[in-house]
């Protein structure tokens, strides 16, 4: 659990990535609430020795549109990623709710068009949550980080069940000194977030988040992680409505040793 | 036109053909005649004592009790149960000719009736076809020689199953059922059985007893 | 049954401050998930039996029409009776023909999700005809007048005092005057009062878990032994069955029972399976003297071939909604129909129309946990969100939502613009809520702040200024 920090990103001398362009996708919510997981999925990856690089046409993924029906809209906004991505060799995405749009669900918006379908097909197979990216392509096993705390982590839905991120999270986790990892009750339970769902169904929303602050709670843990803002800011939400000091922040965050910046919700010093 | 060419029709329509002749008939055809055996679970792989074992691990698990004899005690394991579980000495047998085996008379004290359940029997005696080692399962067919009533009337009901009646995997049984009856017939009914009766419609907890017994007793018997 | 789905949005706000209810979800949350769970790890090969019972589903379907016809021919051959109903109304007719010519008065019911689907209970009672739910938590909602909240757990929502004052109630006239406060008593009770419903009732009416066309058997699966007795101890025994319950051998019946008990309950294996062909044959002691089969078509022919024809494949065992997080939330009852949970937000629609029902597959988090246990493979989710299409198109979609996207995808697809825009917001977001580090109300976003406080953007600009700033490659 509490392996010493090594100064490398990486066992072997030579960083696992060196070579490599890694095009990152923001995401919308990082971009507009909280650049520090772009900042620190960028220092992650340039660590394991990456190049990475911004395209500037990237606003949304898409799932707004998609999940409430609007193919249309959705498709428009899926052919301007796939068009900024097409260079890359690996699009890395700091969220499994982003990155299981493009990764699962894209070529299944483009069913009858082939030439669109075979592009997103094409950066389907490259794109990857950031963890996973990690973990299972770069062979990232430890990171040069500390947090003095216990944490508890939550298995965002789309990352979990869509890209089968479950362990790659916590063997980087477990290589951060000082951090204990106490495990939740139902970890893969839903928060209640879901996109627009919360906030058209906020009653339920609520209701699956007063089980998951329950859970929370129980574990003791001072800090809550997960892998996708819109579930940590909902979490965080509601932590902080009910008055629950626990810090909420995202996992990269922590393993990127930017651990000591404010948390989700939290007033940054002056 | 019938309601059932509607219903076929409409099928055939989403289906976008007529209906099936030719290679794609006797494909589906061939998959009947063949019932192919899908995936079998590993667990009920092993020798016969193997299989024996497992029926009584499986059935223990779901709630019914098991004991092993020889044939000759059967009639005694029989009164010994009822008498270890406050019943009366009385029962209501399966007119199984399988049944006669066992010298009953050996336990005068054990009075028997063949036939049918009535509402003051509280035990049924009865044989059965098969026991599935694979999930504790026992496997009645009806016919004269078992009233299906026999086997969900009666408070308790005690089985004896022939050692060499346990079977591996369901599949066995299906095997056995043709090879008596036939390919493609079955008797009016298989029950097969799990446990005695259980419901858990009342805040989730398990209560055995629902409708049909509240007590499964398997009596396997050595061959 | 009179469907309450449009309503789903109040039906949530009662069963919400339901204590009772909310007692027995708390139960239910953990309780079907954890047993799944060991169930599931009991048996190494359980994967893989799933991609089978898909596969077997599949193909069932895909020569659903040949598989009819065949199970159909076994069934006459015996000396059985097979009715084709189209619709709804054309079972209720059947099924009532036939208790008319049985002369019946009462017909004992083991409770069948079809049989709730055309309301045959109402029809029945119209008719002068009494029908006995037998499956103890289906007549106990009988009692109650109330609509199963769950397909394998009809009166889950119930606690044990509101079933003991129900039992109370109905059975002091049958001389039961003690209010009962075990469980085991309350069962005890249960059994005495329809063991003699049993042995009154002229008819046997149970529902089907599979039909398989090898052997014309159609199979029941209960723990209580209730269909046994349905379908023994009365004259007839009429099996209602849908469509699409037909699979092919006994075999593949065999594979679909390894996934059925394990995921809906967490057994191995349910009390009783029941294979019933056609009528007493001579010589039985026991068993019906008719049997018929009513199959049910009600407008599954027309999901065949299309995108939606996966949610044929449910075998109605209720794991989808033993795992959805917003089923523990609400219950079943809120749903408004028949069938509740993930499954049910996938069927509603189908069977009594998008625009009754289209709340139930909006509300949906898209969190893939009923999929990720349906022991077919139903993509629960990707059907829900076909429905959330077909509203779109349609413009049932409410305007204020068409209104929201419209203006979204404009600015999406506008990089430019779309910087600027968030920009501003993100300045505004950070400096006003730079004291608290959150805001406790926001304008236009009430549905938020009403439970959780909303988080104010860090300072410094969004991501893309802050790259662009540092001359991040972009490229």
């Amino acid at each position: 659990m509490t392996r010493p920090p090594t100064s490398a990103a990486a066992p072997s001398d030579r960083p696992p990535g060196r070579g490599l362009t890694v095009g990152l996708f923001v995401t919308c919510l990082v971009d507009m609430f909280r650049p520090s997981v772009g900042f620190a999925a960028v220092k992650l990856l340039e660590d394991a020795g990456c190049r990475v690089a911004v395209p500037d046409v990237q606003t949304c993924c898409g799932q707004p549109a998609y999940n409430s029906g609007d193919r249309r809209d959705a498709r428009a906004v899926a052919a301007q990623v796939i068009a900024a991505f097409d260079d890359f060799d690996h699009v890395v995405v700091p969220s499994g709710s982003c990155g299981g749009m493009i990764a699962h669900h894209y070529p299944a918006l483009f069913d009858d068009d082939p030439a669109m379908r075979r592009r997103a097909e094409t950066l389907a197979g490259k794109t990857h949550e950031l963890m996973a990216f990690l973990v299972d392509v770069l062979g990232v096993q430890r990171v040069a980080a500390r947090y003095d705390a216990n944490v508890t982590y939550h298995d965002s839905c789309s990352g979990l069940r869509e890209l089968g991120v479950k362990a790659q999270p916590r063997t980087l986790l477990a290589s951060v000194a000082g951090l204990k990892l106490v495990e939740m009750a139902n970890p893969e339970v839903c928060c209640g977030f879901g996109g627009t769902f919360c906030v058209k169904y906020p009653d339920i929303s609520n209701a699956m988040l007063n089980d998951k602050i329950a859970d929370i709670g129980a574990t003791g843990a001072g800090t809550l992680l997960a892998g996708d803002l819109g579930c940590l800011m909902n979490m965080a939400g509601k932590l902080q409505r009910d008055g629950k000091p626990v810090q909420v922040r995202h996992t990269a965050e922590v393993l990127a040793g930017m651990g000591d910046i404010a948390g989700i919700g939290e007033p940054e010093a002056a | 036109m019938s309601a059932r060419d509607q219903v076929l029709g409409a099928i055939r329509r989403s289906l976008k053909r007529g209906a099936l002749s030719g290679e794609a008939r006797a494909a589906v055809e061939a998959h009947l005649r063949e019932h192919p055996v899908n995936i079998v679970p590993a667990r009920t792989a092993g020798t016969h004592e193997d299989r024996v074992r497992l029926l009584e691990q499986w059935a223990a698990f779901n709630h019914a009790t098991t004991a092993r004899v020889v044939a000759a005690d059967v009639p005694g394991a029989v009164s010994d149960y009822l008498a270890s579980n406050n019943l009366p000495a009385r029962v209501v047998m399966a007119p199984d000719p399988a049944l006669d085996h066992y010298d009953w008379n050996s336990r005068p004290m054990l009075e028997r009736r063949r036939g049918l359940p009535e509402d003051a029997d509280r035990v049924t005696v009865t044989g059965a076809l098969a026991g599935v080692a694979e999930t504790g399962t026992l496997v009645f067919a009806s016919g004269p020689e078992h009233p299906t009533s026999l086997n969900l009337l009666p408070e308790t009901h005690v089985v004896v199953l022939r050692e060499a009646d346990v079977v591996g995997p369901l599949e066995e049984v299906f095997t056995r059922l043709r090879a008596r009856y036939g390919e493609g017939v079955m008797p009016r009914t298989v029950n097969t059985v799990t446990g005695p009766s259980r419901t858990g419609d009342v805040e989730q907890q398990l209560e055995l007893g629902a409708h049909g017994p509240r007590r499964l007793h398997i009596l396997i018997v050595r061959d | 049954m009179q469907s309450t789905a449009h309503a789903f949005k109040d039906n949530v706000e009662h069963a919400l401050v339901d204590d009772n209810l909310q007692q027995s979800l708390a139960l239910l949350k953990v309780g079907f998930s954890e047993r799944r769970r060991q169930a599931v790890e009991r048996l190494p090969e359980f994967e893989a039996l799933r991609d089978r019972a898909r596969d077997i589903k599949n193909h069932a379907l895909a020569h659903l029409d040949f598989y009819l016809e065949t199970f159909e021919a076994k069934v006459l051959a015996l000396g059985g009776h097979v009715h084709w109903a189209p619709t709804a109304e054309d079972a209720r007719h059947i099924i009532l023909d036939i208790c008319r010519e049985a002369g019946a008065r009462t017909v004992a019911k083991s409770k069948s999700m079809i049989a709730e689907e055309i309301a045959l209970n109402n029809h029945l009672e119209a008719a002068g005809i009494e029908p006995v739910e037998t499956d103890l938590g289906e007549y106990i909602i009988q009692l109650r007048r109330e609509p199963p909240s769950h397909i394998i757990a009809p009166a889950v929502h119930l606690t044990k005092d509101q079933v003991a004052d129900t039992f109370l109630e109905h059975h002091r006239k049958l001389g039961f005057d003690k209010r009962l406060s075990e469980r085991g008593d309350l069962v005890a009770e249960a059994r005495q009062v329809l063991r003699r419903r049993f042995q009154e009732a002229d008819v046997g009416i149970t529902g089907a878990n599979f039909l398989v066309a090898e052997t014309g058997s159609s199979m029941l699966v209960t723990n209580e032994g209730n269909a046994d007795l349905s379908n023994t101890l009365p004259r007839v025994h009429i099996v209602l069955a849908s469509i699409e319950k037909v699979i092919p051998t006994l075999e593949d019946a065999a594979t679909l029972l390894r996934v059925l008990a394990r995921s809906a309950t967490g057994q191995e294996w349910s009390s009783y399976t029941t294979f019933n062909t056609g009528p007493r044959r001579p010589g039985d002691p026991d068993g019906p003297a008719q049997y018929h089969v009513v199959l049910l078509d009600n407008g599954r022919s027309g999901v065949l071939g299309t995108q939606m024809q996966d949610m044929l494949r449910c075998i109605r065992c209720g794991a989808c909604m033993n795992h959805c997080p917003v089923y523990g939330a609400v219950g079943g009852h809120a749903y408004g129909w028949v069938y509740p949970g993930p499954i049910g937000a996938v069927l509603t629609p189908q069977l009594i129309g998008v625009e009754e029902a289209g709340n139930l597959p909006n509300a949906s988090t898209f969190c893939g946990r009923c999929e990720s246990v349906c022991p077919v493979r139903i993509p629960l989710p990707k059907l829900m969100r076909h429905w959330r299409e077909r509203e779109f198109e349609r413009h049932l979609t409410p305007a204020s939502i068409r209104q929201g996207l419209a203006m979204w995808a404009f600015l999406a697809c506008r990089p430019a613009l779309y910087r600027r825009v968030t920009g501003i917001a993100n300045r505004v977001l950070a400096l006003f809520g730079r004291v608290a580090g959150r805001y406790g109300w926001l304008p236009l976003a009430g549905g938020w702040t009403r439970y959780r406080d909303f988080p104010a953007p860090q300072r410094g600009g969004t991501f893309h200024a802050q790259w662009r700033a540092r001359g991040g490659a972009r490229r």
